[in-house]
């Protein structure tokens, strides 16, 4: 079975995001980039499936700037044995929206026939958490989302869901797209080796109109802001002090 | 953000590294600050994770079973992990390149387990009476019988305390030359609790708690002529083919240290207020900044610079010392404006801006003073013009 694994390429998570002045969006420019952490959990996944013989093959691509290439590579070096990134932009600011972007996973799905698309339930840049659940409709294929479990046999593949106040545990039929959540696996550093191999592993380059897919944006932003500051907290000295202010704060 | 000449690969070395200091010693490195210890179960979890990630004796040729870097490659490990403890990083092994002179049985019996994380080294020149000036060293070794006899004492060896063995550097004769008497110099592999050999306390240093220095003890310490490295009077020569490049280390790992602590430095000045606003916006405070980034980056690429120079086999002994030189006095001075522009707190505990400071002292001392780089930078440019 061939597992491909989208991975999108997102502003760092321990870079402290800054507002554009004009208020477009995050600026992205000159800070550290990397892989949206959710993708790092599902790359690490299907190498894990691998690595069980479940898998025998897995498949990276990213859709996004020429640079997601540097994302790719991490892919690879992490485990997976190719690449394929479609660049759809040319300025980092410009985030392809996630319709665009299931359009073209399901070109490259009919290409490349995986059993398996292994996704991440969402990227952290805009937390859309749509791109897994548009690229199910397309393909018609079944879906589990924020999986913290996944066991694949056979023709099946049962996924534990994390929803909102516990788990929720359900059989899919394959080929299957699975999203995957935070608990699902702490995902490897690339190994050394593995950093010097991924040069040589291969990376294909691809348009959206190799896949027949019109990227123009359809949502309009209308404004980014900072998030409200949070006032500062204040040390408490006794449990009685502590419940006195939480009363005062109307919180009990 | 790339970095003028590194590749995809270079910059995956470097973010690798970094987040595994920053995730495996980060961490601990409170817990060593305070009791100026490592924990030996702690030492052997970094140790087995950088073999489990095929980072451990890196800077060892594949054939000899490390992973080949080069030594750009090698500096951006370095200056990764200069970012943090050395206490810590210290177990993130990487043996002394001098081990590949070891040949015949000195292979598996040293050089081979320290590149396999199996025996650690460490390696001694210093003695009380002979710091940069190497060739005044007391320590002796003599031949008796078909042995050599080893007496006298070295100091501030770092890492002794973990060493499983120490590469000793002792004086087997003296030669008259023109300008008086030269030392000979052996190199020889000692193993620890070898009859004649001890290994005790040293000083306690205000830089890098928890990285000790010892003193080691030769009370007629007998050795075969196996336990030479090199040649009988070689020492120079090992030396100069193994040792030239280990100051690039100190450069490069300054860089990522200054790179730390600058990122406090930074952020203090975007958030904390006086006089109504952030005390970034006074330029006493920024552009304090802004040197610290200048010279950082200058400091940067000096030192991939010398290490270029090595990968294309280009002469870079002038180069490394105007690199060990410059980051190491670029850290002093970036340690202490971060300081300065943290105010009081600064000096606190509860910030780890004064343990940056009290590390980056040591760094203009250790691999030759800072004296001593300059006096290598200015002998070579005007030997050359008969001066
Ligand atoms: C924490 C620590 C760990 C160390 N670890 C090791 C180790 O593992 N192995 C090892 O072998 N050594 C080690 N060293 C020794 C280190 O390399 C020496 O401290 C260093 O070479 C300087 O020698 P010294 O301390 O004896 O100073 P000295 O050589 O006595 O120098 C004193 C001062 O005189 C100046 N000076 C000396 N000669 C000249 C000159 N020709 N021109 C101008 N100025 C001069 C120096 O720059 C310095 O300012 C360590 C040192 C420290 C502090
Ligand atoms: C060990 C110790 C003992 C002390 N004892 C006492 C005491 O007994 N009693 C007491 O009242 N105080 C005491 N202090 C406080 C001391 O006077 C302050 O630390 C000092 O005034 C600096 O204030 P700050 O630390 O809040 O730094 P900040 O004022 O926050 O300064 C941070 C940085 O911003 C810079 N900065 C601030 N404003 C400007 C500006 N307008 N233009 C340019 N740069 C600016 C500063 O120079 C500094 O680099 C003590 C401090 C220490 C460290």
């Amino acid at each position: 079975m061939k597992v491909l694994v989208p991975v999108k390429r997102v502003i760092d998570y321990n870079v402290k995001v800054r507002v554009k002045a004009d208020g477009s969006g995050v600026d992205l420019a000159n800070v550290k980039m990397s892989m949206n952490p959710f993708d790092e959990i599902a790359v690490e996944e299907a190498i894990r499936l691998k690595e069980a013989g479940k898998a025998d093959e897995v498949v990276a691509v990213s859709i996004g700037v020429k640079q997601s290439q540097e994302t790719l590579r991490t892919a690879l070096a992490m485990g997976a044995d190719r690449a394929i990134l479609v660049v759809a932009a040319d300025d980092v600011h410009n985030d392809i929206e996630p319709l665009a972007v299931a359009k073209i996973l399901k070109g490259v799905i009919d290409e490349e026939q995986p059993g398996l698309v292994l996704a991440g339930k969402q990227a952290i840049d805009n937390d859309m958490n749509a791109t897994g659940q548009m690229l199910a409709a397309l393909t018609g294929w079944s879906q589990g989302t924020f999986a913290s479990e996944l066991d694949v046999d056979g023709d099946t593949a049962t996924v534990t869901r994390e929803v909102d106040g516990g788990l929720q545990t359900i059989k899919i039929k394959m080929p299957a797209i699975v999203t995957v959540d935070l608990r699902l696996n702490e995902p490897r550093y690339a190994s050394l080796p593995n950093i010097m191999k991924a040069k040589k592993k291969p990376l294909d380059e691809k348009t959206p109109a190799d896949y027949g897919v019109d990227v123009a944006n359809r949502l309009e932003i209308v404004g980014t802001s900072e998030p409200e500051a949070r006032a500062a907290g204040i040390v408490v000295g006794s449990v009685d002090e502590l419940v006195e202010k939480l009363k005062e704060a109307g919180a009990v | 953000m790339t970095t003028y000449g590194l590749t995809d690969e270079h910059t995956m070395i470097a973010d690798t590294v970094r987040s595994f200091v920053e995730n495996e010693i980060y961490p601990h490195e409170d817990l060593v600050e305070r009791t100026g210890e490592v924990p030996p179960d702690l030492a052997q979890q970094i140790k087995q994770k950088t073999i489990d990630l095929g980072f451990y004796a890196c800077n060892f040729p594949e054939s000899a079973g490390g992973a080949g870097l080069n030594h750009v490659e090698f500096s951006l490990v370095e200056r990764e992990l200069g970012r943090g403890s050395m206490a810590l990083t210290h177990f993130f092994g990487r043996p002394q390149n001098i081990l590949m002179a070891c040949e015949g049985e000195q292979i598996e019996r040293y050089r081979d387990p320290a590149i396999r994380g199996e025996r650690m080294d460490a390696l001694a020149m210093t003695e009380p009476g002979a710091g940069s000036d190497v060739r005044g060293m007391k320590c002796t070794a003599v031949r008796d019988g078909g042995d050599w006899v080893l007496n006298g004492t070295k100091h501030f060896i770092s890492g002794a305390d973990h060493a499983d063995f120490l590469i000793v550097f002792v004086a087997t004769g003296e030669d008259d030359t023109p300008r008086g008497p030269k030392k000979r110099i052996t190199t020889f592999l000692v193993d620890r609790g070898h009859p004649g050999f001890t290994i005790r306390d040293g000083y306690k240093s205000v830089s890098h708690r928890g990285y000790k220095n010892m003193i080691l003890d030769f009370d007629d310490c007998r050795l075969p002529d196996g336990a030479v490295l090199g040649e009988v009077d070689g020492g120079f020569a090992v030396m100069n083919e193994w040792l030239y490049a280990t100051r690039i280390t100190v450069a490069a790992m300054s860089v990522g240290r200054a790179r730390r602590v600058f990122d406090y430095a930074l952020d203090y000045a975007a958030e904390r207020e006086q006089f109504g606003q952030k005390i970034g916006k006074f330029q006493g405070v920024s552009f304090q900044l802004a040197d610290m980034i200048t010279e950082i980056d200058a400091a940067d690429l000096l030192t991939l610079a010398c290490a270029d120079r090595l990968d294309k086999g280009l002469p870079a002994n002038r180069e490394i010392a105007s690199a060990k030189l410059f980051a190491s006095e670029c850290l002093a001075r970036v340690t202490d404006a971060a300081i300065q522009i943290h105010g009081g707190m600064g000096l606190m505990d509860d910030y780890p801006l004064e343990r940056f400071w009290r590390d980056a002292r040591v760094e203009r001392i250790w691999d030759g003073t800072s004296e001593i780089q300059r006096h290598i930078i200015s002998r070579e440019l005007l030997r050359a013009l008969g001066a």
